[in-house]
């Protein structure tokens, strides 16, 4: 079986986070860029499908900052097979649109029987990455998954969140995209010994696309820290005050 | 294209989500001031009086057994078809996990604008302006598309749901597409074991996130949970990592509660766990990092740590 993980790349959320001069976008020289959370989850559950029926996983992701290697290194360490970044003249803050065409026209060369991305990503601004490349490679398309079994490249079976920790089981016919929410195993820690193995051994393929691509349909005029309705009354002091006064407002409030 | 607004409503089990209620209201709002109309469009088997639920400006009611449970692929269809047809200004999805599935592919299939996370939405001179919540909330990007139609993902709890409710009578058609040889098939509904408490009828809950660290931390909260008389809640990443069980999970893809106090260990307040929460009658948050969106809705917080307030609390308690 064929499996991809499409990955994204996008700004940390760890730190402040800090706006360009004309307040349009992120200052993208300060922030650090770090993994899609939920592309750890994609990566998991694609090394889960291979050892429970066979394959071989290829992690293929846009090389915007010229910094993705130690991120496919890292999932080489994971389990997979094949590692592949999309190159060229990129900035930081491209639009989804974007980055779902380049990975998309790789992607349909591959001839997957599974694709899976992370269900969103902190920077979707115009959409997912998900099922924007389904419509491109025109499969199915199911997001917000927690499960994912496939016997044999012919048929998935995926569970699908609702709220409320009610899920809704679908069997569809390969190839198909799947957007991940949970793999349905933590994902697991790569040692750091095995990464830099990877460096040293490990053959990245490049892929190299001159074109534009469609872009986000949209223009930002403004992007800023929401304004919010009110703020917390913040209450000072060392933890045994801070305790102290805890419980006083929950005892105020007739609630012990 | 029209001035009209085509509002995707959602349901479930029968009932129809608030999102559609939340989304149909600022439709007709939209609609008006552009002087076309907002059309709900309900798919379904058998749901036409969730379909004329709405007090949008007209209804569509596609039936067909192919579309009785969410299908993305088959929705998928019928919308296109739907769209195509209408030429709407704008076609709503709720950015949920049913609308997300729809939203940016038909972007893509008809090659129209798309704006997710909206929590602010307006037209100015012909051009759509959407504000979207982004970098887990840390961020509102307020945003021109360019002209033409434009596919819109609403954010749950944008808009008040009482402006789309009231009746509306729905023209009922058949699915203007075939729905044969679909590749996705549902199969059934899965529900969460019973078993462990509902946090839903609880009044306090004590809710623990990332900041606890690790499993064995969770000990603590337990302790100070028992000695408050209240039951442990969680958010996401504490219940995948199977340090709680699901039925503890708090937020989007958990349950919304609703109890006379919610303290919070360690949550930063991303979106998907404040749609679960923002309604607690008193909210008291202990977060070290000061500029964690918690604090914008909270009513007390604390930078201080957890670990020494937790224990604080124990002694005084």
């Amino acid at each position: 079986m064929n499996i991809v993980v499409a990955i994204k790349q996008i700004p940390s959320l760890i730190d402040e986070l800090e706006l360009n001069g004309a307040g349009t976008d992120l200052d993208f020289d300060e922030v650090d860029f770090t993994l899609n959370e939920f592309d750890e989850h994609s990566i998991e559950q694609a090394v889960l499908i291979k050892e429970a029926s066979g394959g071989t996983v290829t992690v293929v992701g846009v090389d915007l900052i010229e910094e993705l290697d130690n991120i496919l290194h890292t999932a080489l360490a994971k389990g997979a097979d094949k590692v592949v970044k999309i190159v060229g003249d990129f900035e930081p803050g491209m639009a989804s649109h974007t980055q779902a065409w380049l990975l998309a026209n790789a992607i349909k060369d591959m001839a997957p029987d599974i694709v899976l991305a992370g269900v969103q990503a902190a920077d979707d601004r115009d959409g997912q990455i998900g099922p924007m490349l389904a419509a491109h490679l025109d499969v199915p398309y199911i997001g917000v998954v927690a499960d994912v079994a496939a016997t044999d490249s012919r048929t998935a079976t995926v569970k699908k969140e609702y709220s409320g920790g009610v899920m809704a089981e679908f069997e569809v016919s390969l190839p198909m995209v799947v957007g991940v929410q949970a793999a349905s195993q933590p994902p697991r820690y790569a040692p750091v010994s095995k990464i830099r193995q990877m460096a040293k051994t490990a053959e990245i393929e490049e892929i190299e696309v001159d074109d534009d691509g469609p872009g986000a349909g949209s223009t930002v005029r403004k992007m800023s820290p929401p304004v919010s309705a009110g703020h917390a009354e913040m209450i000072e002091g060392d933890s045994e005050e801070v305790a102290e006064k805890i419980i006083e407002i929950i005892r105020e409030r007739g609630l012990l | 294209m029209s001035n009209d607004i085509l509002v995707i409503t959602e349901h479930l089990d029968g009932k129809m989500a608030d999102i559609s209620y939340e989304m149909v209201g600022k439709a007709k709002e939209l609609a008006a001031a552009m002087g076309g109309q907002a059309i709900a469009v309900t798919l379904g088997s058998g749901a036409a009086p969730l379909a004329e639920s709405t007090a949008a400006d007209a209804a569509i009611y596609v039936d067909d057994p192919a579309l009785a449970e969410f299908n993305p692929e088959a929705y998928g269809k019928v919308i296109v078809a739907l769209v195509q047809e209408k030429i709407p200004k704008m076609t709503m999805f709720g950015n949920t996990s049913m609308g997300m599935d729809l939203a940016a592919w038909l972007s893509v299939k008809i090659g129209q604008t798309c704006l997710a996370y909206v929590n602010d939405l307006g037209v100015e001179d012909g051009k759509v302006v959407a504000t979207s919540q982004i970098y887990g909330g840390k961020m509102a990007a307020k945003a021109e598309a360019e002209g033409g139609s434009v596919v819109v993902g609403v954010l749950a709890g944008a808009f008040p749901a009482d402006a789309g409710q009231g009746s509306t009578a729905a023209e009922q058609i058949g699915s203007p597409v075939s729905l044969d040889g679909l590749k996705t098939k549902f199969v059934k509904m899965i529900r969460p074991e019973g078993g462990d408490i509902d946090i839903t009828a609880q009044d306090k809950l004590v809710a623990v996130g990332r900041g606890i660290g690790s499993q064995d931390n969770i000990e603590l909260v337990e302790e100070l949970a028992e000695a408050l008389e209240a039951a442990v809640a969680a958010s996401r990443p504490i219940t995948d990592a199977g340090w709680l069980p699901k039925t503890r999970q708090v937020g989007k893809s958990g349950v919304a509660v609703k109890p006379k106090l919610y303290l919070m260990l360690g949550i930063s307040g991303a979106p998907e766990h404040l749609e679960g929460m923002k309604d607690a009658e008193l909210i008291i948050a202990i977060n070290t990092d000061a500029g964690a969106p918690i604090f914008d809705v909270a009513h007390y917080g604390t930078t201080c740590d957890l670990f020494d307030v937790a224990e604080a609390m124990l002694d005084q308690l």
